[in-house]
């Protein structure tokens, strides 16, 4: 650098400029557009590399995951929304383990308390210096503590969910994907089946499939080897089989649509021509590009699960008595709405919520991971 | 054209033969028959029941002839109401779902639509936030928390609207609200997110640039294209006003079919759960492939396929 | 005044973006006369689009003119209202855009798409309306006019959509055409019917062209004024034999060194210009071509260049010249 302005200067070079810059003023008082500029004869010299690699400011580039989950973790609705299903997951699989009361149990002449109300026994305790949990939500007809109820009832909610969600995502990924796959007449079949069952009325039939399930269910959990079935409930079982058998179409069809973009897409082409192998073609397009789109589709399509089943279980066919959902916590109360009404309310709000809450996170996964289905 | 709607029409005939069939077999499946719910009951006179409703044919027998029958719109006798068919508790009970239905999917339609796309128009406005909330809850919250919400408190507590029957238009009010509760918000965001994707086209841009006055793009080149998705969501919305108004007829009282159907459900009338499964799923499937024709007839693009 | 049909002076514009202030046109001045052809060459997103679609008052939504006049054919379209401009739109001034396929609206006819644009600007009946868009593809080239009025776009070719785009912007016989990229989105051998319609009319109509492209052969061919843009600046402005033959400014050197051409000697290669385009949420302190420029100076990377004339109308934007006049100037002395 001082080399070369040495060397400029005993060139002679130096002197040349002084007299340009010299010229260059005068001219540029002749020009009252331009703007008054001290020049130096160093402004001459030539750039190095660096320094104009400096003058451009590049975005750093993130990879897929890291891009989305800073996009995710920027869109405050959707962080509220996943903190709002960890509390209410925490209020629903841990915190019953170690509550006072159990759903089941009948708390003698509590019945039908206001929330934070004690029965005369309990408050006789009280004022003999026990201490007495109280009954945040009240208790309900039977005597039942309402608040450990509605946990219960959020838990099968959510398990229903979830569990009904795994079924459809294994389903209809292994439908969608196999369709995709061996293309032909073998797709058109599958995909003419899904069709069919994509325009049946759902509800109608899973109305039918639930009231048809439960005596052979039952039958079945009276066998050995098969108590755990009535252990988990057969309406909660012929629910799940109807998932199984019906709502696995949408994620089907999305699957299949997804796996046939990518066979034909240019860039799977173009991998191939260049002699990437099948293993890393599906690591490195099929999961980076179906995978967003996979778990926006699951996380929807968990609320609309518990959507479901709390419809169900508020026409008096989901869960069995006296486990509780939702549903049929909100289905029970409307008797006593006039008197009681906060027992409706508060398994309505909170089903509301969850669902508000999964749809909302579902939004935000997808503007973060899947830009394309945006809008 | 021809050939679609042919094929459109066939597929809906399979539809319902495999809803019609695996109904049947659903019923069928209940061990003991229909009957056993009804303990006190001797055996002769179990047996004059079964051979009243033909339950001691075999089973293909009684699938023939359920079939034949239901080909013409003989769906047997009630099991629970004696001495009505029912097809006449159908035909008695389903115009009074379809008034409540077809209301609620109008007031959806007419809510929807502009709504929606005013959103799309002030996007990142006010209206715009205000809308989205709404379509967002709307959707995720189930209509019988919003029918014992609204009955709560305009029924009870405020005592503006009446709660039970279907007399006056005031009882149409409520569970008119809460039946196009749902559609309302779903067909408020495809509005809105259709017509933002109809405001980026190049389209819009040359009738911009031809001159055009702001409405007269909207009216003639934004709606007309933005509309075409909703009409897609007709059917699946019909097929949930069905099923909403399960919920609603329950919740409300109202002589519906819907709550017919649910207390056939509770007092396992198993004929009359046949009869009504299969006529909504053949609605259903019927007005699926009707606006699907009319998809194709407004959307000049497909025309030629 | 008079003497030009346009008339841009000092023009800048920015576009409000959540991330940032873009400023897409910067001190962009452009002039031209009834009939005249000017080109308009750069990259995408150098602003060459923004300028014509401003003088149309198209600014689209976070796009806001911070300064400059824009007088077209006696109207300064800067104070106009959207009112008074919406008059002046397809019918003094039309457009054609990029792409065809997605330009016409697909849910009507393309007779009633052509209809539109005359009854809005004329007082014509629907049947001479209908009568005049029978002309007009005429004019553009279509054959079975008739038929196709009833033809939806997606029953038509890319090349014909086009035409049909082009029937549209001569309908109220215009003023000045911009043609932005008019031939891009097209087959090769379609490209250069589209072109020669376009000249072929402009020859019968006599308006004026803007021609916005990135293919500096359409120009070479078409234009008799080229602009230059590079991040939102015109940095060389000439004749087409100024650009062509006596290029000064680096970035028009290396756009002509990145031509094919049929004279070219086998081992010789194209030589491409390095680096990528200006980031223009972050544009560099000096000008904005010195990180691509293999002649840059200390100065060009801290500030933009003055403007340095030869002769009328060619001019450019680049310290290399300005120090070149500069020496020249102290030469002479």
């Amino acid at each position: 650098m001082f080399a070369g302005l040495r060397e400029l200067r005993r060139s002679g070079a130096i002197r040349d400029i002084r007299n340009m810059i010299e010229r260059y003023d005068t001219t540029m008082k002749e020009n009252p557009l331009s703007f008054q500029l001290k020049l130096k004869p160093e402004d001459f010299l030539p750039a190095t590399e660096e320094e104009k690699q400096s003058q451009v400011i590049m975005r750093e580039s993130v990879s897929f995951w890291k891009d989305g989950m800073r996009r995710l973790r920027r869109n405050k609705v959707a962080m509220v929304s996943l903190v709002v299903i960890i509390v209410v997951m925490i209020f629903s699989f841990i915190v019953p383990s170690f509550y006072p009361y159990t759903y089941k149990e009948q708390i003698k002449g509590a019945n039908s308390l206001a929330p934070m109300e004690y029965s005369a026994e309990e408050q006789a305790r009280i004022d003999a210096g026990e201490k007495v949990f109280p009954h945040v939500f009240g208790t309900d007809k039977m005597g039942r503590d309402y608040a450990i109820r509605v946990m219960m009832g959020s838990r099968i909610s959510l398990l229903v969910g979830l569990v009904a969600t795994c079924i459809i995502l294994i389903i209809g990924s292994a439908y969608g994907s196999i369709a995709a796959f061996f293309g032909g007449w073998v797709d058109l079949v599958m995909m003419r089946i899904v069709d069919i069952i994509y325009t049946i009325p759902d509800i109608l039939l899973i109305v039918l499939l639930s009231m048809s399930f439960k005596a052979p269910l039952n039958n079945l959990a009276t066998k050995p080897g098969f108590h755990w079935l009535s252990v988990v409930g057969e309406n909660l079982i012929s629910i799940f089989v109807v998932f199984a058998l019906l709502y696995w179409v949408g994620m089907a069809r999305m699957v299949r649509s997804q796996v046939l973009m990518l066979k034909e897409s240019e860039y799977v082409t173009a991998a191939r021509a260049l002699g990437v192998g099948n293993g890393r073609i599906i690591k490195k397009h099929l999961l980076t590009n179906c995978i967003g789109t996979l778990i926006v589709t699951t996380t929807l399509q968990i609320p609309s699960s518990i959507f479901t089943e709390s419809f169900l279980s508020f026409l008096g066919l989901g869960v069995a008595v006296p486990l509780p959902s939702l549903g049929s916590l909100a289905s029970d109360a409307l008797n006593g709405i006039n008197t009681y009404p906060y027992l409706l309310f508060i398994p309505a709000l909170l089903i509301s919520l969850i669902i508000l809450s999964f749809n909302l996170l579902g939004d935000g996964l997808r503007d973060a991971f899947d830009p394309k289905l945006k809008n | 054209m021809f050939k679609y709607i042919v094929k459109r029409i066939l597929l809906a005939v399979v539809t319902i033969w495999a809803v019609a069939t695996l109904t049947f077999f659903l019923m069928n499946l209940v061990p003991g028959g229909p009957f056993l719910s009804e303990k006190a009951i001797s055996p002769q006179a179990q047996a004059a029941l079964e051979a009243k409703y033909g339950l001691d044919k075999p089973m293909s027998q009684r699938y023939v002839n359920y079939m034949t029958g239901a080909l013409h719109g003989d769906f047997g006798d009630s099991l629970k109401q004696r001495g009505r068919t029912v097809m006449s508790i159908i035909s008695m009970k389903f115009p009074v779902s379809a008034r409540v239905g077809g209301i609620s999917v109008l007031v959806a339609l007419i809510l929807g639509i502009p709504l929606g796309s005013i959103a799309a128009l002030k996007r990142g406005k006010p209206a715009d936030s205000v809308i989205s909330v709404i379509a967002t809850c709307g959707i995720a919250v189930p209509s019988f928390v919003i029918c014992t919400l609204l009955m709560y408190f305009f029924g009870v507590k405020l005592g503006l609207l009446p709660t039970m029957g279907l007399e006056s238009a005031k009882h149409y009010v409520m569970p008119v609200i809460a039946l196009s509760f749902y559609p309302t918000a779903y067909i408020m965001r495809l509005m809105r997110s259709s017509m933002l994707d109809v405001l980026g086209q190049d389209y819009m841009r040359t009738a911009k640039a031809k001159g055009l006055a702001g409405g007269k793009i909207l009216f003639k080149h934004a709606l007309r294209n933005a509309i075409l998705p909703v009409v897609t969501y007709v059917g699946p919305m019909l097929a949930y006003t069905i099923t909403g108004s399960f919920v609603v007829e329950k919740i409300f009282v109202i002589p519906g079919l819907g709550g017919e159907f649910i207390k056939a459900i509770n007092g396992r009338d198993y004929t009359l759960i046949m009869g009504t499964t299969i006529f909504l799923a053949t609605l259903v499937i019927v007005m699926n492939v009707v606006v699907d024709i009319i998809y194709k007839l407004v959307d000049p693009r497909i025309k030629l396929k | 005044m008079g003497e030009y049909l346009v008339d841009v002076k000092n023009e800048r514009l920015s576009f409000f973006t959540p991330a940032g202030e873009v400023k897409a046109l910067n001190d962009v001045s452009i002039r031209l006369k009834e009939g005249e052809v000017l080109g308009i060459v750069g990259e995408s997103g150098s602003g060459k689009s923004v300028t014509a679609y401003s003088l149309m008052g198209l600014t689209a939504h976070p796009g806001k003119l911070l300064g400059g006049e824009l007088h077209f054919n006696g109207h300064q379209v800067e104070t106009m209202s959207e009112k008074e401009i919406r008059k002046i739109r397809g019918n003094e001034i039309s457009i054609i855009f990029q792409d065809p396929m997605t330009s016409l609206n697909p849910v009507y006819t393309i007779g009633n798409q052509i209809t539109e644009v005359i009854r809005l600007h004329t007082d014509k009946t629907k049947q001479q309306a209908k009568e005049r868009a029978r002309e007009l593809l005429e004019l553009v080239g279509i054959n079975e006019p008739e038929k196709r009025l009833k033809q939806y776009p997606h029953e038509l070719s890319g090349g014909m959509r086009q035409r049909v785009m082009i029937a549209i912007a001569l309908a109220c016989e215009p003023k000045l055409l911009i043609a932005d990229e008019p031939t891009t989105a097209l087959d090769v051998t379609i490209q250069a019917q589209i072109l020669e319609l376009m000249m072929e009319l402009k020859d019968k109509l006599g308006m004026a062209i803007i021609m916005i492209t990135h293919d500096l052969g359409v120009v070479a061919s078409m234009c008799e004024r080229i602009a230059v843009m590079y991040a939102g600046r015109i940095i060389e402005y000439g004749t087409t034999d100024d650009i062509f033959y006596h290029p000064k400014h680096e970035y028009t050197k290396g756009l002509i060194r990145s031509i094919p051409r049929l004279d070219t000697k086998e081992h010789e290669r194209l030589v491409p210009i390095e680096g990528t385009p200006v980031d223009m949420l972050n544009p560099p302190a000096g000008c904005p071509f010195a990180p691509r420029c293999d002649a840059a100076m200390q100065i060009c990377l801290r500030e933009m260049p003055p403007v340095t004339t030869f002769g009328d109308v060619h001019y450019t934007q680049c310290w290399l010249n300005q120090k070149e006049e500069m020496e020249k100037g102290a030469s002479h002395e």
